[in-house]
């Protein structure tokens, strides 16, 4: 009795999940441009996953001694970075560092103050021209949500910051680009932001290679990205376990009410 | 019972008083208690109560939204992103709310299809899918206004893209953009425009949904054997035989759902709308939400600009004479050994369009949709009206309750081994 | 809920004449149905708490304030959770004006002592908003009018308020608040 509609169902599933297989389809498509994406393993990922708070912490130090020289993070206030497990002194202490234009004040001025708690991240330039101008016409993007502009966030992050190379023979250089195995076009703007051991000194001892530095500030970034993933998914833990529970109750009830019913 | 009060049944003297007056419960009790359903609606059937419940949802997250989003093409990215951040809860209902609308056109979909399959939009319930087609153009334009409130780069240049749809029709195309606009690009008066609309539609929804349910409580549902209700033994009450069934169903549902909102919630979003808008950049690949690829798949396979946008508007509109273009004398699939292989291609047809549509429109895409389109017209203007003359059905069982009196009921294993049996 | 509301002779569900049957049914429904509510529940939870005041409401909640520039005599008005707070520095005639004043003239008899951080009774912080109607009172700028007590006047209803922010003539019903706030050094404040 149900065959057709089971049939029926099956054919809704496959256009369903059509377009999850178009990847896999479409494979063969790409000729030239990118290489495939490494997968690092994310101590986020998957339905447990959470994030790995010490190197997150270590990204923070990789973004603020070396990206945030061009890249603003301006959806971020310096009291998220409690949430990342920094004390509260800590980050009074590094919102202290930069200076806030405030104000204006009763006779009208604006005047500089340290940062406090509340404040947005600085950015390095006042404005996107600005920052055009100063990054030979590319401005570098804001990085608060990178991890989820980007296909594959996290995975092409980490490729891309580990991805720099020379150009292969005979490939010809836009003026002041740069060759990375990973960007679409393989001509990237920002050069090679992490390029040797040691470039931050991290104060848990932790050996900060190009791969270390870039792993960590993917996490920071991923972290960055969804600052709630932790309680989501959670919170999607105790929700799919009671609605199984409550789908088994519910089933069992119709079973019971429908079981005089000839059908 | 004296002149002018409702003869109410009810025992409870508050709500008798009351139901004497305003009959809501006797309403409530007629519509959903006892009201008389076939007894033999299988799974299918629940989709028309999970669009109900994905309504409301879609409207109680939506308030709450609006309660913290700011409409300014500066502030509308950085107020949504605020919502994830520092709103309490504000992440799951912004997750919720654009899922849910996803949820909400597999749901729809899926009630489109059961009513295609079973032959729903057939006399007498002309009316009441002429309705249902008119809820889901207004679900298309909520949808699409809604995407554009984050204001990233697929909602700016979706929405360019698609308000542009109407400079092909000739003369007044171009002033219809810019009414619709309000400007000369899609900027902050577009911006405020569509946060108004898609905050009053779903309301507008709400109403022709209402009139969608009373409608179909005038005429009774539809079943899957298709054949009218003869005798009460045909029934059962709404209250508690399909209330527990679609109970199930919900839950089933609200398991999906949860699983997309907590540990999957962009899996079908585009990473480019996290891109805050700049009209000065257009992404690589700008694909609509997978809900409209397959009509973007039809306006991209036609290589006439004007023709391509009749024909994806023509794609949905065919659906209003559906009863008309449907000869057949039977309603359910069940019964049209030879109608239910071609409607199933229909379904893969559609399938492939939203294929199609989401990838780059060149080389073999650009045939597989032009196929599939030719196909989807082909189906509701060629095949359906003819078959219905030259198709002839199996036996219909005499009734739901005796659905194998006539050797009816489940389809024998070999009915497509005979087709093309001419009346 | 739809037993109580089933008229007499609707049609029944089927299955109630096996007496076991029925009791594991409700059993049933009221399980599920618990359930359910439950579930209701802790969805409605997520939607009244989302009308709270967000994170980064809350973040300035408090405000931190230098105060060491204000000469004394002089004030500032601050903005604290969307309101303006006053603090002055007072002369020592106006300490001692408020403290020495007989609590029996008050309308809302409160000790000057009370009003302000021990040690530092140079300093007075007020909400600056008057008790009667809100109106922000005036007596800030050295050319406001200062009402007849040396403090703050209301121009909206002729409220004055002494050298301590306690009202002492017009229709106010109450001294400005004092708000929670904490000297953090010497000359910084941190309200809230």
């Amino acid at each position: 009795m149900f065959r057709s509609a089971l049939r029926a169902l099956t054919v809704f599933g496959v256009m369903a999940a059509a377009p999850a297989l178009a990847p896999a389809l479409a494979a063969g498509d790409h000729t030239q441009g990118p290489a495939a994406l490494p997968h690092a393993h994310f101590h986020f990922e998957g339905v447990f996953g959470t994030f790995d708070r010490a190197s997150a912490q270590r990204g923070f130090q990789v973004y603020k001694e070396v990206c945030s020289a061009c890249h603003s993070m301006r959806l971020l206030s310096y009291r998220h970075l409690l949430e990342l497990g920094l004390s509260e002194a800590e980050v009074r202490a590094i919102a202290a560092t930069v200076t806030v234009n405030d104000g204006p004040n009763d006779e009208g001025q604006m005047f500089e103050r340290p940062g406090r708690l509340s404040d947005r991240f600085r950015s390095p330039f006042p404005n996107e021209a600005a920052a055009r101008a100063a990054n030979n016409g590319a401005a570098p993007p804001d990085l608060s949500v990178i991890s989820k502009a980007r296909e594959e966030g996290p995975h092409y992050l980490h490729a891309l910051l580990t991805g720099y190379a020379d150009p292969p023979a005979g490939m010809a250089m836009g003026d002041g680009m740069n060759y990375n195995r990973y960007f679409p076009g393989n001509q990237i703007a920002m050069s090679a932001p992490l390029r040797e051991e040691g470039q931050v000194e991290y104060a848990d001892g932790t050996k900060a290679t190009v791969e270390q530095m870039a792993l960590d500030v993917t996490n920071f970034l991923q972290w960055a990205a969804e600052p709630e993933m932790e309680a989501r998914k959670r919170m999607g833990v105790k929700w799919v376990l009671f609605l199984t529970i409550l789908g088994g109750l519910a089933y069992a009830t119709k079973r019971k009410i429908w079981a005089n019913v000839p059908h | 019972m004296s002149i002018g009060l409702h003869n109410s049944t009810f025992k409870n003297p508050v709500i008798r008083w009351v139901d004497s007056r305003l009959p809501i419960f006797s309403m409530m009790q007629n519509e959903y208690g006892t009201f008389p359903t076939p007894k033999n609606f299988n799974y299918f059937w629940n989709f028309g109560a999970l669009a109900m419940i994905n309504l409301l949802i879609m409207i109680a997250t939506g308030i709450f939204l609006a309660m913290h989003y700011t409409p300014h093409v500066s502030m509308a990215f950085d107020s949504v992103e605020r919502i994830m951040r520092d709103v309490n809860y504000g992440w799951l209902f912004r997750y919720v709310h654009a899922n849910g609308a996803s949820m909400f056109f597999i749901v729809v979909y899926v009630h489109i299809w059961r009513g295609m399959w079973y032959g729903s939009y057939k006399a007498p319930r002309e009316l009441l899918w002429i309705i249902g087609v008119v809820i889901f153009l207004l679900m298309m334009a909520t949808a699409f206004m809604g995407y554009v409130l984050p204001w990233g780069q697929m909602s700016f240049w979706g929405a360019t893209v698609i308000t542009n749809l109407f400079s092909a029709f000739p003369v007044v195309g171009d002033h219809i953009v810019t009414l619709l606009w309000g400007g000369f690009s899609v900027d902050n008066p577009t911006l405020n425009r569509f946060f108004s609309l898609h905050f009053l539609l779903p309301f507008v929804i709400f109403g022709v949904v209402f009139l969608h349910v009373a409608a179909l409580h005038i005429t009774g549902s539809n079943n899957p054997l298709g054949i009218d209700v003869k005798s009460p033994a045909d029934t059962l009450p709404f209250h508690p035989y399909y209330t527990a069934k679609d109970s199930v169903g919900m839950v089933v549902y609200f398991i999906v759902f949860a699983s997309l909102v907590f540990f999957a919630p962009n899996y079908l979003g585009h990473a480019d709308n996290y891109i805050p808008a700049n009209p000065m950049v257009t992404p690589a690949h700008i694909v609509p939400e997978w809900y409209f690829l397959p009509y973007y798949a039809i306006l991209r396979a036609v290589p006439d600009k004007l023709g391509g946008v009749l024909l994806m508007f023509g794609s949905i509109l065919v659906w209003f004479i559906l009863p008309w273009l449907d000869t057949s004398p039977v309603r359910s699939m069940r019964f049209r050994p030879i109608a239910k292989w071609f409607l199933l291609l229909w379904g893969i047809a559609f399938g492939v369009l939203m294929y199609c549509g989401g990838k780059p429109p060149e080389g073999i895409y650009v045939v597989l949709s032009r196929v599939a389109t030719l196909y989807y017209f082909a189906w509701f203007l060629v095949i359906l009206p003819l078959l219905g003359r030259l198709e002839r059905p199996l036996p219909l069982p005499e009734s739901i309750a005796k659905p194998v009196l006539r050797g009816g009921g489940p389809l024998p294993a070999g009915a497509a081994a005979k087709p093309m049996e001419k009346a | 809920m739809a037993d109580h509301l089933a008229p007499a002779g609707a049609p029944h569900a089927a299955g109630e004449h096996a007496a076991d049957g029925t009791t594991k049914r409700d059993f049933l429904i009221l399980a599920a149905g618990g359930f359910a509510a439950v579930g209701a529940g802790a969805m409605a939870w997520p939607f009244i708490s989302s009308m709270n005041p967000a994170r980064d409401v809350l973040a300035l909640s408090t405000t931190e304030a230098e105060i060491g520039a204000i000469p004394v005599g002089g004030a500032v008005t601050l903005m604290w959770r969307g309101k303006p707070v006053f603090v002055r520095h007072r002369s020592p005639d106006e300490v001692q004006a408020a403290a020495t004043v007989d609590m029996g003239e008050l309308r809302d008899p409160q000790a000057d002592s009370a009003r302000v951080k021990a040690g530092k009774a140079e300093w007075l912080v007020v909400i600056g908003v008057c008790t009667h109607l809100g109106c922000v009172p005036l007596g800030q700028k050295p050319t406001d009018p200062k009402g007849e007590f040396g403090g703050w006047f209301c121009p909206c209803h002729g409220s004055h308020y002494d050298t301590s922010g306690r009202i002492r003539k017009g229709p106010a019903p109450a001294n400005l608040p004092v708000p929670t706030y904490a000297f953090t050094t010497d000359t910084q404040i941190k309200i809230g």
